[in-house]
């Protein structure tokens, strides 16, 4: 698999909401290659200290090389990528991992929580750049309306029907996103695309087993490498007698191919 | 050189390293049978540092045959192949099957794993578990045989000395050093295995230390590991008496790294008008 290393200018940086920033930044190579669902390892500083690189899912890629990547600031590393001022150089390495396959059905259903969903507007953009007929419908559930309002909108700004829910009822109707999922039985989903937190995607595997959908999932690991060499990023196998790698076999799984724990 | 299990087996950086520049590339730890390792969270961050509890993952010495081996042979660069048993005859086997191929130019024997027979002790711990299990390497294995050394013994020299004489041809350390990690949020241990490996930049003093003692203590050439991430900190290694380094943790942040390291002695050597790189190993003993 051919990755690449670039040292990335950064062209764009937004504020989408309190703690969630979107950073837009040039690297022809990577943004040539990478597919929805494939990620990218940054490095958040020059020192030592955060010492690891973070992954990030690819959330969009755009025209003149720009890779963008959509996170949630949770400690010192994304606090920092926070921090960067446009025309900073970024060591990004990627495209790194297995992605999305699109299926071969004319609707496809995005199911999302949280920061999760970064990767869900590439997919989206790539269903539709398959075939302009195939239709899209985003489900997107929230503990509380201020993590989801403002990716629910840029959503919506892509033409697509989003249906929200929410834990406290703030934003759509109140519950969780396999609640809305149960309106799908009439439409007979092929595939459901998957990201989020752990519980939500069991949850949401669950669901899809039960009404035999297919599932993909996108899984977030601990990493060191994202280059397969560490072997840190083991995800159990379904069968339990072993495991997979996020970097390499994933990190979008079909749900039926992990164990849920 | 790149330490093991920090570079896979060399294909993984194939598309972002010069694989025929480094100085051998040393694959990832393999046992007789695959195994499968520890459950995760198998890495946690520290502070200049990671912690590791893989659980020796790898997979087997057949895939490793099957698998692994073609594309190696296709570069230049020695293959040096780090080796992991239960028990000595594990050791020797690995041993006795490696030998018979070529492209292998010396093992590594990885003695910080427990010795199943003797209770789960470490190879390493003790010299003389530490000396059998290198004779028995010794005996098997015709090309160079290199043991590496665990730092977590009260005194690395005595294991050093042990392993010398019992035919060891060089030494490298040091491995990851024992620690743990607590969330404090869900008031746990980080890494599923609650202890695991510190590596890194974090643990270079220590490694430094061990290096420089059993220079002092053995007469075979030592390789220098432990948080090696620029070409200072492998020049350090070689003037407390390493002839070599390996680059580990430090293949993760930066793939080129170990590149970088071999370039960045040329430079100092240029420099500061030091004709080899045999003049500086050990120069900061001698008085
Ligand atoms: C394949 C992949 C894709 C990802 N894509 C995105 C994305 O698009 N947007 C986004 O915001 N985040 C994404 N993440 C998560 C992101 O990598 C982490 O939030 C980030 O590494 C945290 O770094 P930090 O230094 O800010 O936090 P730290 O200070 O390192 O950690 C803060 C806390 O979070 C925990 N933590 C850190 N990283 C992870 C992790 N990977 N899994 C579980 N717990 C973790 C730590 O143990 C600690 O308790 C992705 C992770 C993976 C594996
Ligand atoms: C993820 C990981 C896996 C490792 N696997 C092995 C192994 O299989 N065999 C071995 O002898 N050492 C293994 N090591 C130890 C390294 O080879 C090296 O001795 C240690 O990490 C210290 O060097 P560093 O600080 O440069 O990483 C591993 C280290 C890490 C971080
Ligand atoms: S992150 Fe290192 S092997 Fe996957």
């Amino acid at each position: 698999m051919q990755v690449y290393k670039e040292l990335a200018e950064i062209i764009r940086r937004e504020q989408v909401a309190e703690d969630i920033y979107r950073l837009t930044v040039k690297a022809p190579d990577i943004a040539a290659a990478s597919k929805p669902g494939q990620f990218v390892m940054v490095r958040t500083g020059e020192g030592l200290d955060p010492l690891l690189r973070r992954p990030f899912s690819v959330h969009q890629v755009a025209e003149g090389g720009m890779v963008q990547i959509l996170f949630k600031v949770i400690g010192k590393g994304t606090q920092a990528l926070a921090n960067m001022e446009v025309g900073r150089k970024l060591d990004v390495l990627g495209p790194i991992g297995r992605g999305f396959t699109i299926a071969d059905d004319s609707q496809h259903f995005l199911v999302g929580g949280g920061i999760g969903i970064a990767p869900l507007f590439f997919l989206a953009r790539r269903i539709l750049k398959k075939s302009e007929a195939f239709s899209i419908r985003v489900l997107l559930g929230a503990r509380t309306k201020d993590e989801i309002a403002a990716l629910a909108d840029d959503f919506k700004g892509m033409g697509l029907v989003v249906d929200t829910i929410t834990e406290d009822g703030s934003l759509g109707k109140q519950g969780l996103v396999t609640d809305l999922m149960a309106d799908l039985q009439q439409e007979k989903p092929v595939m459901i695309y998957g990201c989020g937190p752990y519980p939500m995607l069991r949850a949401v595997a669950k669901t899809c087993r039960e009404n035999s959908w297919g599932c993909q999932v996108s899984l977030e690991t601990m990493m060191a490498c994202g280059l397969a060499a560490c072997l840190g990023c083991a995800v159990l196998r379904a069968d339990m007698k072993g495991y997979v790698h996020a970097c390499k076999d994933g990190p979008v799984f079909d749900a039926d191919d992990v164990a849920w724990l | 050189m790149t330490a093991s299990g920090t570079f896979g087996y060399g294909e993984e950086f194939g598309s972002l390293v010069n694989l025929h520049r480094l100085g051998a590339i040393i694959a990832k730890g393999i046992s007789l049978l695959p195994r499968q390792g520890n459950p995760p969270p198998r890495i946690a961050e520290t502070a200049c540092g990671m912690l590791n509890a893989i659980g020796l993952e790898n997979v087997g010495l057949e895939r490793f045959f099957s698998e692994k081996l073609s594309f190696l042979r296709g570069i230049d660069t020695p293959l040096i192949v780090n080796i992991l048993g239960d028990t000595i005859e594990d050791y020797q086997q690995l041993a006795k099957r490696l030998n018979d191929e070529e492209k292998v130019a010396a093992v590594e024997v990885n003695i910080s794993c427990p010795n199943v027979k003797q209770g789960g002790v470490a190879f390493g711990t003790d010299p003389d578990m530490a000396h059998a299990v290198t004779k028995a390497v010794c005996q098997h294995f015709s090309r160079p045989v290199i043991v590496k050394l665990s730092p977590n013994v009260t005194d690395i020299t005595l294991v050093a000395r042990a392993v010398e004489e019992a035919g060891a041809d060089g030494l490298s350390l040091i491995n990851t050093v024992l620690g743990m990690a607590i969330d404090i949020e869900s008031c746990r241990p980080k890494l599923a295995n609650t202890f695991g490996g510190l590596s890194g930049p974090a643990i270079k003093p220590i490694a430094l230390r061990m290096v420089w003692q059993v220079a002092g203590s053995v007469s075979i050439p030592i390789i220098g590991i432990g948080g090696i991430t620029t070409p200072e900190d492998a020049i350090e290694f070689l003037l407390a008496g390493a002839t070599a380094i390996q680059v580990g943790t430090a293949n993760f942040i930066n793939p080129q790294a170990t590149e970088e390291i071999i370039q960045g002695i040329g430079t100092y050597l240029e420099k500061n008008g030091i004709a080899s790189v045999e003049d500086l190993i050990g120069k900061a003993r001698r008085v």
